[in-house]
């Protein structure tokens, strides 16, 4: 795992805060009034959950170096707690529901996390694997978690906030947005905080860490702790705001191993890179149809378009690995930093 | 535990006479025997003694002796210096008051409490600092923060106050920048702050990991070959810091060198070890006119030098 901080010395740069700050005030302010509901729908809406979930994974893999295949885990154990928080206890508004269904996602995070203790890179990854299995397994068998449903598939709470309906497309956007957002920005804050070094710290050598007094066990779990919370809620925002059911199936290994390209695509340790990442994955698949329906008409049926969009992101992801590793954000920083310098000596 | 520094114990003496004590103390006590992993075995407050000494310590790896019966003895505010061939167990030694190794026997006596393995983990609140023999950086944090991260086992505010920004974290915060930033000047590290440290040319990585371990002003600094690999005016610069170091800080230092030149100016006594035994142990003077250390380290002529017989 490397480590991308980029060294932006040499460029003037504005304040940190001023690229975030537009881009919120353009997502609050422009975008709900220009897009379409397809865009809401079937784009912002996944992106927005895949960025958060690849922002706790990050979290986890990119700063405290412990790999992690079970994120869809923690997203469904974050979907049903949310669901069940809702169903069970009466008067509890949704958004303490959805923050009590982090706090499970991140016991349940500590539990399959206490392997790292004593494991490391692919063995580590692949006891986490058991999280995948167990939890989907879980929410299978008994059906409690799913309310006795007949079809295991629940309906969505519909979204509110203290009455005021958000059920809309840009009611949900709006509301998976903020949710996003804030998440986000605290995520901002724990990694640049002595906490955040810590992890780094613990992934860079372990040994150093411990010798200095990183209380490397429990740092750790909380690595797992907080990175799991992320994930659940955004598992939370994928099935009430996007998918708008609550099911097992859209949580399986495929959407962990999404998650795990996400950040690699990204850039691992970084925060913009899980929104880089999850942009890729979201809008490469319809470019693709669009394209393939482009060029090569009726020939480029569902069936196709699934078994190309493997093949190019497979390819996709070893070129990353080979001419990137530091992901799609070192790449931007580069191409800015040119463009910064081109613009100078003009 | 404060040290009473003015008395020599019983303690101390046996250090600086093995073939007497050869075996530890005779007269202690059954409670000491090296048991407790981590835990203190016994303490011996009274008896006034050197801020480390190490008595009979014995380790091997499968049937490799790394060490074999080593009693060492440092004293508070000194610059000690363990030198050897390589494969001496030099820095098997290191590795044992560090508590990375546990020894097979002997204990670690630190400030007057005895382990029979030192606490890894609680080896910083102890006051003991180290380097290591291969860069052990964090490579993905500036060079402000590498050091900073040496302040680490003092934080107390938990991730969500220094999330939120409140409680104890900010004051925490600000003081562990600022100190870390005092270090950076005294070892002359200001200009390449914010540098990431694995960008940094070798000489200077090592700089930051002195500086690492310096900024929790330990009482007692290991150094584990601080300048291998470095160049002739690296060496005399690095040398410079580390006695610099002592006499600011009052730190005590324990290092590790191959060359001889080095360790020669700079400590105040030094340990020889040849085959996981000490042969020596003097001020550098009678070190260098030890017949010993001479032969551990250019080789004895043979006795039968022109092969006769063979």
């Amino acid at each position: 795992m490397t480590a991308i901080t980029s060294d932006f010395s040499s460029a003037p740069v504005l304040p940190k805060w001023v690229v975030p700050v537009l881009l919120l005030a353009f997502a609050y302010g422009v975008v709900p009034l220009i897009g379409s509901s397809y865009l809401f729908e079937a784009i912002l809406l996944p992106f927005l959950a895949l960025s958060l979930a690849g922002v706790g994974l990050n979290i986890l893999t990119g700063y405290a170096g412990q790999v992690s295949l079970g994120s869809a885990a923690f997203m469904a154990a974050g979907a049903f707690a949310a669901y069940n928080f809702n169903l069970r206890i009466e008067g509890l508004p949704l958004i303490g529901s959805i923050f009590l269904a982090g706090i499970v996602a991140a016991a349940i995070g500590i539990a399959f996390g206490l392997p790292s203790l004593r494991l490391k890179g692919f063995y580590l990854a692949v006891s986490t694997l058991a999280a995948q299995f167990f939890v989907q397994w879980a929410l299978t068998k008994f059906s409690w978690f799913s309310n006795n449903s007949a079809s295991g598939v629940m309906d969505a709470p519909r979204l509110s906030i203290s009455g005021f309906a958000l059920d809309g497309a840009i009611g949900r956007y709006l509301f998976a947005l903020t949710i996003v957002s804030v998440l986000t920005f605290l995520a901002h804050r724990l990694v640049s905080s002595q906490t955040g070094r810590n992890f780094i710290a613990i992934r860079d050598n372990e040994t150093a860490a411990r010798i200095i007094g990183i209380p490397v066990l429990k740092t750790k779990l909380l690595a797992f702790a907080i990175s799991s919370f992320i994930i659940g809620v955004a598992g939370v925002i994928w099935a009430f705001a996007y998918l708008r059911t609550v099911e097992p199936d859209g949580f399986d290994l495929d959407r962990s191993f999404q998650i795990l390209f996400i950040i690699i695509i990204g850039g691992l340790a970084s925060i913009r890179g899980a929104f880089f990442g999850a942009a890729l994955i979201v809008v490469f698949p319809l470019v693709l149809s669009r394209l393939g329906g482009f060029l090569l008409g009726d020939l480029f049926d569902s069936g196709v378009l699934d078994m190309s969009q493997r093949i190019v992101l497979g390819a996709l992801i070893i070129l990353f690995l080979i001419l990137e590793p530091d992901g799609l954000v070192a790449l931007w920083d580069r191409i800015r930093r040119r463009l910064l310098f081109a613009w100078q000596s003009t | 535990m404060p040290l009473p520094s003015y008395t020599l114990g019983v303690m101390e003496a046996s250090a600086y006479a093995p073939e007497v004590f050869a075996h530890g103390l005779p007269s202690s006590p059954p409670e000491q025997q090296p048991a407790a992993n981590g835990e203190p075995i016994g303490s011996v407050a009274g008896v006034a003694s050197a801020l480390l000494s190490l008595q009979g310590i014995s380790l091997s790896f499968g049937g490799v002796v790394a060490l074999a019966d080593i009693d060492l003895s440092v004293r508070s505010g000194e610059i000690r210096a363990i030198i050897g061939p390589n494969g001496a167990g030099k820095s098997s030694l290191i590795n044992v008051i560090s508590g990375v190794y546990r020894p097979d026997r002997g204990h670690v006596k630190l400030d007057g409490a005895v382990y029979a393995q030192v606490p890894t983990q609680r080896l910083a609140h102890l006051g003991v600092a180290r380097t290591f023999q291969n860069l052990a950086l964090f490579k993905g944090l500036s060079v402000l923060d590498n050091v900073a991260s040496g302040l680490a086992y003092k934080v107390r505010s938990n991730f969500a106050g220094q999330v939120l920004g409140i409680g104890r974290s900010r004051g925490e915060q600000r003081d562990s920048l600022s100190r870390a930033e005092q270090i950076l000047e005294f070892l002359d590290l200001t200009s390449v702050r914010d540098r990431l440290v694995g960008t940094l040319p070798y000489g200077l990585q090592k700089r930051v990991e002195l500086a690492r371990a310096l900024v929790a002003q330990p009482r007692l600094l290991l150094l584990d070959e601080p300048m291998a690999g470095m160049t002739a005016s690296e060496k005399s610069e690095m040398a410079a810091f580390v006695r610099a170091a002592r006499d600011r800080f009052a730190t005590t230092v324990v290092l590790i060198e191959h060359d001889v030149g080095v360790v020669m100016g700079l400590s105040d006594r030094i340990a020889v070890l040849d085959y996981g035994r000490k042969i020596a142990d003097a001020t550098p003077d009678e070190v260098r006119n030890d017949q010993r250390v001479i032969d551990a380290y250019l080789g004895v002529a043979s006795d039968n030098e022109d092969g006769a017989g063979i």
